[in-house]
């Protein structure tokens, strides 16, 4: 097998040689590969619920009748379906992005390895504390 | 030997805010999706009153709070959506498109949050 | 309990084929047998023709690697008895050109892990004289990890970004370059920055997560790039605040 000698671009090529073209449904052809783009795609529910909070203040801003047709808006069942399946889609996100930061730290007390569970539980336990903090601030007014 | 490859300055940055964006995403968007976008539609919670709303929104730790709750997520989602469809669809050719539209889109809303915020009331 | 099993082989002669196709063999099914051994098993006595790569057959050569049932495994680490009595399907390692039958072509591969300068640098050698470097157990737990690799390439062929950009660094190489930059005998770190601070380097991951899945020995690949990808964040930072630089 002759090596060039400059780096090529991309691997080298034979005429031989078998190379499989990627399928565009590689995504569906394992399950963990389904699993890694519906993690992915949680960020669109992500930016949906931006979008809908920037509607809010938005109607906030704008006076009581336009706060009361948003209220309406979000009353529409379509619109109550989509917030509940990206309610799903957020805590998805929550739930993986808790499990890989503890995966890509490494922390070491004493010389060793904290295990992954020690880090991702306590942000588990902030995740519940936070979300009950703010549910009551929202909820006293 | 491979030339001299330049160096990257602005990919750190946009993992930078796509990392904080997922934190704060992961830690504070899941109820507030929950009480405004399933709660208060279904009737299982009150809504906030308008008068009690505007009264909150004086705060500028307030403001400054809702600024951060959407512009980070945005930039998270922009970082996640653009590598989706460079790998998911493969349309490499259209690389710098999806780039400028995904994370123009995050400037737009960063900018619209900050507008609306800073000059409410 | 069934006395023999179904294998479906992977078959591409390229003098023949314009594609890969299956070939069944049925052989003998013993409990403690692996898929090496129901390969050799073939080669010795139903067809000879049949080309894979094997060498130590105790899953520390990484020789063997392949897909079954479209997982990466080490075939002489991987038992018939979880499979029976269902036929096992056997592939060449996924995001591989296919050179003859389960054997890929690995060109690729060692060029990548070659970019990471996988060898100590230093700014001075010490000296005979001074004796070795000292380590202390941990200093040596900082990088032990990822010295475990055995560049079985599994890794790469449970990678969907290194399926799709061939451009790809990959995750052994980006762990190799972290086994240096973590071992506090080396100081090339800032050589092998450039290498990795890249589109199709550190910042082509997505964190997907198979690598490690897949990897047989526990290497962590995925955990060492986002590592460094913090390291890399964190040296960008700092260049940002600190232009003078405390190098």
């Amino acid at each position: 097998m002759k090596f060039a000698a400059a780096t090529p671009p991309y691997t080298l090529n034979h005429p031989r040689w078998y190379r499989k073209r990627v399928s565009t449904y590689w995504w569906l052809q394992r399950r963990e590969y389904l699993r890694f783009v519906l993690r992915e795609i949680s960020s669109v529910f992500i930016a949906i619920f931006v979008v809908e909070l920037l509607f809010q203040i938005y109607a906030l801003s704008r006076g009581p009748e336009a706060y009361v047709a948003f209220l309406n808006f979000l009353k529409n069942p379509f619109v109550i379906a989509l917030n509940i399946i990206s309610f799903f889609f957020v805590v998805f996100h929550s739930i993986t992005w808790f499990n890989l930061s503890a995966r890509a730290m490494t922390i070491r007390v004493g010389g060793k390895k904290v295990p992954g569970f020690m880090i991702s539980g306590p942000n588990f336990v902030a995740w519940f504390v936070i979300s009950a903090a703010i549910a009551w601030l929202l909820l006293r007014a | 030997m491979d030339a001299q490859p330049t160096k990257l300055r602005i990919e750190p940055l946009l993992w930078i805010l796509f990392s904080a964006g997922g934190v704060v995403a992961a830690f504070l968007i899941p109820i507030h999706l929950l009480i405004l976008g399933v709660a208060i539609p279904l009737n299982l919670l009150q809504a906030t009153e308008y008068s009690s709303a505007i009264d909150m929104l004086k705060f500028p730790l307030v403001r400054l709070y809702l600024f951060v709750l959407c512009s980070v997520p945005l930039f998270h989602a922009a970082h996640r959506i653009r590598y989706t469809l460079y790998d998911g669809l493969q349309i490499k050719h259209l690389n710098e498109v999806i780039a400028a539209a995904c994370y123009g889109g995050a400037v737009i809303g960063t900018v619209v949050a900050g507008y609306l915020l800073w000059s409410f009331q | 309990m069934a006395d023999t099993i179904k294998l479906e082989v992977s078959r591409y002669s390229p003098e023949t084929d314009a594609a890969p196709h299956f070939q069944s063999f049925e052989v003998p099914y013993r409990k403690d047998w692996v898929v090496l051994d129901a390969l050799n098993y073939i080669k010795d006595k139903q067809d000879g023709s049949l080309t894979y790569r094997w060498s130590c057959r105790m899953g520390i050569c990484g020789s063997c690697g392949m897909l079954v049932n479209g997982e990466p495994k080490l075939t002489c680490a991987t038992f018939l008895a979880d499979y029976a009595p269902a036929p096992v399907r056997v592939e060449p390692l996924r995001n591989f050109p296919v050179v003859r039958d389960l054997v890929i072509a690995m060109n690729d591969f060692m060029r990548k892990l070659q970019k990471m300068k996988p060898w100590l640098i230093r700014k001075e050698e010490k000296p005979v004289s001074e004796g070795e470097y000292l380590q202390s157990p941990a200093q040596l737990e900082a990088f032990k990890q990822y010295s475990m690799c055995i560049n079985c390439m599994l890794c790469y062929a449970a990678c969907p970004v290194y399926g799709l950009d061939p451009l790809f660094s990959g995750p052994a190489a980006i762990a190799l370059a972290q086994r240096y930059n973590l071992d506090s005998r080396d100081q090339g770190a800032k050589d092998r920055f450039p290498v990795l601070s890249q589109h199709d380097s550190i910042w082509g991951c997505t964190f997907v997560g198979e690598c490690t899945r897949v990897c047989p020995k526990h290497v962590d690949p995925a955990g060492a790039i986002q590592q460094y990808k913090l390291t890399a964040a964190l040296d960008w930072v700092k260049s940002v605040v600190m232009p003078w630089g405390g190098k």
